[in-house]
């Protein structure tokens, strides 16, 4: 139950994540890699602040904060300076690098004792049950904690999908996804295109940061290696949510990316309970993304061909 | 209103690709003019349509709208003064999003887009009811993805679109050449509806010599990045079609003789 929990837990603040991937790949069609450092930012500045005993809703907001930053100077890149998206994304990345070693001071900043967003969440869970171990829900003892911080996730995760959500139902929202889908037709309405998609990799990268944060405060940990691959994991749970949903309405494929992200999480749990050896989790995600990616047109060649031997 | 003094476009200059496109093009239009733009492939049509817009800028000259200088202006600058009607039905619409969204999206044009809802409720009543004035039935399906509506009803919508915060200047690019002959029929008339209820300043380059001889009161006739003629008034609202064909041959002609007499000359003189 526990690893149940666990998984939920993570599998809900890795949905930031993908909602970031979401924005930038989806949206702006923009292979936006500066999520491998911009995880791992977020997760440097809050736990840092976290140590020097900030609170921890500001710690967790200046993660956000500098994630917003490094898609700015993305953004920048690419459409002041004509860098190829890709390359802007991987320069950006590389020396988010150093700065996240300069920010924690170390390659890895453990939160042992430091009040983090957890102990309010744990606190929440107090209130409400009052202080006992395990309550009992539908069968299973669950450790209180656990729960409440799993509940507070939920809700927080909740509240950002209705954000974004409200967001993309606004003029600049509306205008942010049309100029992923026609850029010419967005220049002749009167939009700067190139600070469109500067805002949108803000958002994203936003986000992403926000998701390392949180992920730092509960797995007790920042690590300058946790980045790694972070936009392959996000795209991989976009595209389950994209099977899952199946329909291009904003409101629904948000809520995909945050199942997506969760079953994902579930699939990670049970295969590594099953003796997955963890070294090859990065391995499979790829190969899983290659096949998403590949699948739907080798599917369909396969269907054309078939229907046209029966014409025949 | 618009007024252009001899602009000039070379695309890949210095390589043997090289192609002068506009030469020295001078134009003014008042205000109100509806302006039909003719000519053969390659005579720069679109080219100075592209110029104005701002989607190209211009190797020399000056462009004056609205007595404002925007030679140097970028294309989304531009746009708040200038509406415009792409070639390709698929060009003026974002194909993922809703009718209603894309009506939204051009009720802003060259606005400072806010965190202000895109559809609140008094916006979409006026949407059904300026729809339902296209008479195409659509009105019915403002929540349905614009790219689920054919080119002729997607080039009705980016007419509706381009005019529904009225332009100072209005661009039309062929953008009746991909229709079919019945759809394309629908919008002509349509666009000139509009054009007349609004008094829109409009330029519109077109193929069809039909439309170039009915409608717009005057014409003007591009060749190789010139302009090489320019009828206005009674002379524009006497022009024929053959008369118009015979313009077109006259200019095909005397490219022939220059061709020949090139010749001529290489033979005997060299």
């Amino acid at each position: 139950m526990t690893l149940l929990i666990g998984a939920l837990t993570i599998g809900l603040i890795l949905s930031l994540l993908a909602l970031g991937v979401f924005i930038s790949f989806r949206i702006f069609n923009f292979p936006d890699i500066t999520a491998d450092g911009s995880f791992p930012l977020g997760a440097a500045i809050s736990a840092t602040l976290l140590v020097l005993g900030v609170n921890p809703i500001l710690a967790t907001l200046a993660g956000f904060c500098g994630g917003v930053l490094a898609g700015l100077l993305t953004g920048l890149l690419h459409m002041k300076f004509n860098i190829h998206g890709l390359l802007a994304g991987i320069l950006v990345m590389t020396g988010l690098y150093s700065i996240n070693l300069h920010v924690m001071g170390k390659s890895n900043v453990p939160l042992l004792r430091e009040t983090t967003l957890g102990t309010y969440a744990e606190r929440v869970g107090e209130t409400i049950f009052g202080v006992a171990d395990d309550i009992n829900i539908g069968g299973w003892d669950v450790n209180i904690q656990d729960a409440s911080i799993l509940g507070c996730t939920f809700g927080f995760i909740a509240l950002m999908c209705l954000g974004l959500h409200a967001f993309f139902r606004t003029n600049m929202g509306t205008a942010m996804r049309a100029t992923g889908d026609n850029q010419q037709m967005m220049r002749a309405q009167g939009v700067n295109v190139g600070v469109m998609i500067t805002i949108g990799l803000a958002l994203s990268n936003g986000l992403i940061a926000l998701s390392g944060a949180l992920l730092a405060q509960y797995q007790g940990f920042a690590d300058v290696q946790m980045g790694i691959g972070m936009i392959v994991l996000g795209l991989a749970s976009v595209i389950i949510g994209e099977a899952l949903i199946g329909s291009q309405h904003v409101g629904l494929t948000i809520m995909g990316a945050v199942m997506g992200s969760v079953l994902f999480r579930l699939l990670v749990a049970i295969a590594l309970r099953w003796g997955l050896n963890p070294n090859d989790l990065k391995l499979i995600t790829a190969i899983f993304v290659f096949l998403a990616l590949v699948l739907p047109t080798l599917l369909n060649k396969l269907r054309a061909s078939k229907a046209r031997t029966a014409h025949a | 209103m618009l007024d252009i003094h001899s602009i000039s476009k070379t695309f890949n200059p210095g390589t043997p690709n090289e192609v002068r496109s506009l030469h020295s093009v001078g134009l003014k239009i008042e205000e109100g003019s509806f302006v039909v733009v003719i000519g053969t492939n390659g005579s720069g049509k679109t080219t100075l349509l592209n110029a104005i817009a701002g989607t190209l800028i211009v190797d020399s000259g000056t462009i004056r709208l609205c007595g404002t200088d925007v030679t140097h202006w970028p294309e989304h600058r531009r746009a708040t003064l200038i509406g415009r009607v792409f070639q390709n039905p698929f060009s003026g619409t974002a194909s993922l999003m809703t009718v209603a969204e894309n009506l939204a999206l051009a009720t802003k044009r060259g606005q400072p887009r806010g965190l202000g809802w895109a559809l609140p409720r008094s916006v979409t009543t006026q949407f059904h009811d300026r729809v339902r004035e296209l008479n195409m039935g659509l009105e019915d399906r403002l929540d349905n993805p614009i790219g689920s509506l054919s080119g002729g009803q997607r080039q009705a919508l980016t007419l509706l679109m381009a005019t529904w915060r009225i332009p100072k200047l209005l661009l039309l690019d062929e953008h009746t050449a991909a229709l079919d002959p019945k759809s394309a029929d629908q919008v002509i008339r349509m666009s000139d509806n509009i054009i007349s209820r609004d008094k829109l300043t409009t330029l519109m380059v077109t193929h069809s010599m039909q439309q170039a001889t009915n409608l717009g009161d005057r014409l003007i006739m591009m060749h190789r990045g010139l302009v090489i003629h320019d009828f206005q008034g009674p002379e524009k609202r006497r022009l024929r079609v053959n008369e118009l064909l015979a313009h077109f041959e006259e200019v095909r002609r005397s490219e022939q003789l220059d061709h020949s007499a090139a010749e001529f000359l290489k033979n005997n003189y060299i």
